[in-house]
């Protein structure tokens, strides 16, 4: 298995052009005709298709090459995807190189038609809906070489087999794909969907597999976006307006004019009457060079006096303060709690997300209440990779290189920008250096394409780490409040969630009733499962940049729930463990508001895995602490068990165990990597990051005040449990990030007594200690 | 920096009569070159922009988070906070000069491989650069020892990183390197 990292350029463009160019058409050997010409009927394809669209190459010396169409950005799809295809083929996976397709789009009547259907990476879509479409394209591929040595042969095809990559005769002779490439390009499609393989014969899938560009990213081999030159590009660099509705006030460019190798020093706005991620986020000015140095150094030449727009009199303190009104009213906090439950009920939500049963009724009636109240910040993206793209816009052809989470939007905003057609547009999308929601916006696009614009000449546009930490579409801080009643019997008969938060979706077009479904999900634990059960979110008004972010709204959500279920088990002084199981009971499936269903014997099942694992049974005798968490979301189960100590103030993750159940596994490797992954994602967040606002601005500018967290910091190493399974494959790329937090803390309390109910934790924890 | 870009972008360049070339000589992967240009030109731009050597990584402006590390005189390096004038003589390492001339991959990256301990990659090379400066002064490191590299990662490789580690440790104790 090797990755096509190594052609030169001007082969591998050749080469995507030639599959570009053959829409709807299954490419058996480019150099051959083309077995899709023929129409292929919609419905074997799947509704995201328009045509089968070019997945797969077999050549006549056997070689197969398999396209990955999303993006890859440190997930695994690249290797997971065409595994899937190449199954189903049953191709020999040593024959098989991988290409990143890039974006697919051809012109139909100047509307885009997207020929590869989905092309969205790092949302965990991928596998979920590669499970339908890849498969069928594999499928096809398998058929028409069987057709071909079918007719070789003389022997109907339902008497032949694949394996390898060959066609094996009733006799046992083998016939390698890549002597049957040409004629098998010549053959008529079904008609009918070709049925796919059922699992007992699946070689590949299940299998573990190491990522297709592990040699050449070892090597430094591995191109990136911000690793591509055109030859006489030159470099762009930004300094960006403080404030989104800022302006610039005064300016002074003689210096950085004055720099060897400065172009032109630019100024670019945002356009007015756009989305944010369509559009540049802020105002900057941009200094052009020949060289990145050059750059730099003007850039710190810039004399700049930006006057703030009104986001410029908001800070995190008083959204905090404001949200906490909302859902927690201060004058009525020393009157109890029956007190507040009236003064908040005064503060009509902005929405009503679920209310089963009858939440303040069955409240009066309770043995015992527990109240909570859980504060979790503002969050950055941080990518490893800062925002950047190369972008080249000539007379009639507009081609970029752009780490982009989904090409398609991208195409969109570079479309709005040159006017082109839809296919005089190509977007090359190589590995990408980190996701997590960033890329789903593509402010950094247009400014490219806006600068190659300005400029006449192709602009590679890098932010420096200080812009991409000031400037971005930041996770929301949220406050909730929760309530539970219980009854005499110790089972918890009310749950009352008040969750205030300033949406994500907010003025990015999605409807005012429905700005909460960034924020909290119907059907988040334990709704389904508590007869009285009520969800309210409270908008926050503000200016300050938001968009998605890896695990939203799960992230937070399960951190003040699986928290707040670990204080129940404390208030009633019992086993947590045990509380969970019998908040969960039986094994059945619940109903999940807008259809489906989830398991809790599936919930129970990750559970008790992870405290078999981690040895539950001396949660109470251990000096160290152990916490635990569960969460279901898309069709997945997640439970996280994390034991801790501590030595003065000096906190250890002594052990993490994971266990999760994703249905069909695609690739164990790859999953267990992103499982592992997630968790120390989500435990560096919970430890040290926050991103406040002082006059609407970001107060942390590097790595120094926004620190991820150390190897030091983090355990060394985490323990995942894989539940096999034979359901249609769920979305696993950010399954582990909601649990990690919750479980930490619930340690963390089990080992010092201090309840963490604001994150950062390691903040909190060093003050309350 | 002009001049050694128009070498690199054109070759007739490196014909035109000119004074005597002043510039720093360092030899990168066990190559020598001379660089004429702005001698406070950090060696990372270098790398990338003129060399195109690309595996050493932007990641921040200085250093923090690992992904620009690269071997000085066997010593790890913040590639983006070192100006060339500081680099004269020096032998440089980089990732891309990791592995044996035939291709073969050194015993430290083959475990990156073995171990899967790649997120999305950008930090890689970072953490390969930091691994081999820790097992060339600790052969057979502890944990703790371990836990003072410097890198950062946003995928959480490092669980995957630190197997690799000792999995390099044990091939190089082994004789396989």
């Amino acid at each position: 298995m090797s990755r096509k990292n190594t052609p030169a350029l001007p082969q591998r463009r050749r080469f995507l052009q030639v599959l570009a160019g053959t829409a709807g058409a299954l490419i058996v050997g480019v150099r051959y005709a083309e077995a899709g010409d023929a129409p292929v009927p919609p419905a074997m394809l799947g509704d995201t298709l328009y045509g089968l669209g070019a997945y797969v190459r077999i050549d006549a010396d056997g070689n197969v090459l398999i396209g990955a169409r999303d993006p890859d950005t440190g997930t695994g799809v690249a290797t997971a995807l065409p595994r899937i295809l190449a199954d189903e083929l049953d191709a020999d996976w040593a024959r098989v190189s991988v290409v990143p397709l890039g974006l697919g789009v051809e012109n139909g009547n100047g509307e885009p038609r997207w020929i590869y259907g989905h092309q969205v990476g790092g949302t965990g879509s991928s596998i979920p809906a590669a499970w339908h479409d890849l498969r069928q394209a594999g499928a096809l591929a398998r058929w028409l070489l069987m057709q071909a040595a079918a007719r070789r042969l003389g022997v109907p095809a339902d008497r032949l087999r694949t394996q390898g990559g060959a066609v094996i005769s009733p006799d046992g002779r083998r016939f390698d794909y890549g002597s049957l490439a040409e004629a098998a390009s010549k053959v008529a499609p079904p008609t009918a969907p070709v049925p796919v393989k059922t699992p007992d014969r699946y070689t590949l899938i299940g299998q573990p597999a190491g990522d297709v560009d592990a040699r050449a990213i070892v090597t430094g081999q591995a191109q990136f976006a911000i690793d591509n030159y055109f030859g006489d590009a030159l470099v762009a660099v930004l300094v960006h307006c403080p404030w989104v509705d800022g302006t610039l006030a005064d300016k002074d460019f003689h210096e950085a004019e004055a720099v060897k190798g400065v172009v032109k020093i630019v100024e670019l706005k945002p356009e007015p009457g756009l989305l944010p991620g369509e559009t540049p986020l802020a105002p900057s000015v941009a200094v052009l060079a020949e060289d990145t140095w050059s750059a730099l150094q003007a850039r710190a030449k810039l004399k700049l006096e930006w006057k703030p727009g009104p986001s410029g009199s908001e800070s995190s303190a008083a959204l905090e303060q404001q949200a906490n009104d909302l859902v927690n009213p201060r004058e009525a906090t020393a009157k109890g709690a029956a007190a507040k439950d009236a003064a908040a009920r005064d503060n009509t939500p902005t929405m009503r997300v679920r209310n089963d049963g009858d939440v303040d009724g069955m409240a009066k009636k309770a043995a015992r209440r527990v109240d909570a109240t859980y504060v979790q910040p503002w969050l950055a993206h941080a990518t490893a990779e800062p925002m950047n793209c190369l972008a080249r816009v000539d007379k009639d052809r507009a081609v970029l290189v752009a780490p982009t989470q989904a090409p398609q939007r991208a195409w969109s905003v570079v479309q709005r920008l040159t006017g082109f057609k839809p296919d005089q547009i190509e977007i090359r999308v190589p590995r990408v250096g980190g996701g997590y929601g960033r890329r789903l916006d593509h402010d950094f696009v247009a400014e490219a394409v806006m600068l190659a614009k300005l400029a006449d000449r192709p602009v590679r546009l890098l932010w420096t780490r200080e812009e991409d930490l000031a400037h971005d579409f930041y996770r929301p801080a949220s406050v909730h409040r929760l309530s539970a009643t219980l009854d005499r019997k110790r089972q918890i008969v009310t749950w009352d969630q008040r969750m205030a938060s300033a949406s994500a979706l907010a003025r990015r077009g999605t409807p005012e009733q429905r700005l909460w479904t960034s924020e909290v999900d119907v059907n988040q634990l334990p709704a389904g499962l508590v007869p009285n059960y009520r969800s309210d979110w409270y908008a926050l008004q503000s200016a300050l940049p938001r968009g998605p972010h890896r695990g939203m709204p799960h992230v937070s959500n399960a951190f003040a729930v699986e928290s707040f279920v670990d204080e129940i088990a404390n208030a009633l002084k019992e086993d947590p463990l045990v509380t969970r199981l019998r908040l969960l009971g039986e094994a059945r499936e619940v109903p999940l508001q807008g259809g489906g269903s989830f398991d809790t014997g599936r919930l129970i099942n990750v559970l008790k895995l992870v405290a078999d694992r981690i040895e539950w049974r001396n949660w109470l005798r251990t000096v160290n602490g152990l916490g635990m968490a569960c969460w279901h979301m898309d069709g997945a189960y997640v439970a996280h068990a994390i034991e801790t100590s501590l030595q003065g103030e000096k906190l250890n993750i002594e052990r993490v165990v994971c266990a999760v159940d994703v249905g069909r596994v695609i690739n164990p490797l790859g999953l267990e990597g992103q499982i592992a992954g997630a968790t120390l994602d989500a435990l560096s967040a919970a430890l040290n990051l926050a991103i406040t606002f002082k006059d609407g601005q970001p107060q942390q500018r590097s790595y120094k005040d926004y620190p991820l967290a150390s190897m030091a910091q983090l355990p060394d190493a985490v323990d995942v449990i894989i539940v096999p399974g034979d359901r249609d494959p769920a979305a696993a790329s950010f399954l582990a990030m909601p649990t990690a937090a919750p479980a930490l803390a619930n340690a963390v309390f089990r080992v010092s007594a201090v309840r963490v109910r604001r994150l950062p934790l390691m903040k909190g924890l060093l003050r309350l200690l | 920096m002009a001049q050694a870009q128009a070498l690199a972008s054109n070759p007739t360049s490196s014909i035109t009569p000119e004074k005597v070339r002043d510039g720093i000589e360092v030899e990168i992967n066990g190559r020598p070159f001379r660089h004429t240009g702005d001698p406070d030109m950090p060696l990372l731009w270098y790398l990338r922009d003129v060399l195109r050597l690309t595996g050493t990584k932007y990641a921040s402006d200085h250093g923090l988070g690992g992904a620009d590390l690269v071997l000085v005189d066997k010593k790890p390096v913040s590639a983006a906070s070192v100006p060339m004038h500081e680099l004269a003589d020096k032998k440089v390492t980089t990732v891309e000069g990791l592995a044996a001339a035939d291709g073969k991959l050194h015993p430290l990256q083959q475990a990156f491989v073995d171990e899967d301990a790649i997120g999305c990659g950008y930090c890689t090379p970072g953490w390969l650069i930091a691994s081999l400066d820790l097992l060339n002064r600790h052969p057979q490191p502890s944990d703790d020892q371990i836990d003072q590299l410097p890198n950062l990662c946003r995928c959480g490789c490092q669980t995957r990183v630190r197997r690799a580690i000792k999995r390099a440790s044990a091939a190089m104790a082994g004789g396989h390197a």
